[in-house]
C-alpha cells in the first residue's frame, strides 16, 4: 500500500463519524471571549498608566535634580590668587 | 470614543458569528478526534474548543488579515498539546482510541486538517522528519489496529 492510499484510508476513518455542535457553544464562547478581551483591555489600559506615571516622575525628579549640572566641588578648594 | 467602541462590539460579534457557525462543525470534530472522546459524550473536546475559540474572539479586532480558522487550530493543537500529560486513557469508541495523544495531535493535523509537514513541525516545536515518522507509525497503527503492524521497531522484535 503506497502512503498516499494509506492516508486516504486513514482520513476515511476520521471522517466517519460527524460530531454535532452543541447548542450551548457558541454562548459560552462569547461569555469566556469577551471576559478574555475585558481583562486583556484592562492590563493594556494598567500598562500605558504605568507607563505615563514612571514618565511624568522621570520628568519631575529630572527638572528638580538636574543631574546635567557639574555638581560644586566639595574636596579640592577652589584655587584663586595665581 | 464609547460610540466607537459600541460599533467595533457589535462589528466584531456579527463577523466572529458568522465565523463560528461555518467552522465550528469542523472544529468540534477535530477536537473529538484529538481527545479520543465518542462524538455525542464529549465534554474534554468541548471545553478544549470553546477555550481556543474564546481566544479567538479575544484577538478577533488583532488578526489583521490572518485566518481565524488557523488561528483558532493553532490555539486548539497548542492546548492540547500542553495538556496531554493529564489526558486521561482515550474512549474505545472513538476512532483514534489506540493513538497516543502526540499520534493523534499529528494525525489530526497533518491528515484530517491537511496542516503541511513544515507548518505542523512549526507549529509543534518538533523536527519535519519527526513529524513525518510519527504521522507514519500512527497511519499504520490506524489501519492496522490488531496483530503486528507492518513497520514493527526491529528492537522491540530482537528482545528476548
Amino acid at each position: 500500500m503506497k502512503r498516499a492510499e494509506r492516508e486516504a484510508a486513514a482520513r476515511r476513518i476520521m471522517e466517519r463519524a460527524p460530531t454535532p455542535v452543541p447548542p450551548e457553544l457558541y454562548p459560552e464562547v462569547l461569555r469566556r471571549g469577551r471576559r478574555m478581551l475585558r481583562r486583556r483591555r484592562a492590563t493594556a489600559r494598567l500598562m500605558w498608566l504605568l507607563l505615563l506615571a514612571a514618565t511624568a516622575a522621570f520628568v519631575i525628579w529630572a527638572l528638580t535634580a538636574r543631574p546635567w549640572v557639574e555638581p560644586p566641588s566639595e574636596t579640592t578648594p577652589p584655587l584663586t590668587g595665581w | 470614543m464609547g460610540r466607537r467602541r459600541v460599533v467595533q462590539d457589535a462589528r466584531r460579534d456579527r463577523e466572529f458569528k458568522a465565523f463560528v457557525a461555518g467552522a465550528a462543525g469542523r472544529l468540534m470534530h477535530a477536537a473529538t478526534l484529538l481527545t479520543a472522546e465518542p462524538p455525542d459524550r464529549n465534554p474534554r473536546a468541548r471545553r478544549l474548543l470553546a477555550l481556543s475559540l474564546a481566544h479567538t474572539y479575544a484577538c478577533w479586532d488583532a488578526l489583521r488579515g490572518e485566518d481565524p480558522y488557523d488561528r483558532t487550530r493553532g490555539h486548539l493543537a497548542t492546548h492540547f498539546a500542553r495538556s496531554i500529560w493529564r489526558r486521561p486513557h482515550p474512549h474505545p469508541d472513538s476512532p483514534l482510541a489506540r493513538l497516543s495523544p502526540q499520534e493523534r495531535l499529528i494525525v489530526v493535523l497533518r491528515l484530517y486538517e491537511g496542516v503541511a509537514e513544515e507548518q505542523a513541525a512549526a507549529l509543534l516545536g518538533l523536527p519535519r522528519e519527526r513529524v513525518q515518522t510519527i504521522c507514519d507509525r500512527a497511519t499504520a497503527h490506524l489501519l492496522h489496529p490488531r496483530g503486528a503492524p507492518p513497520a514493527v521497531p526491529v528492537a522491540k522484535a530482537v528482545s528476548p
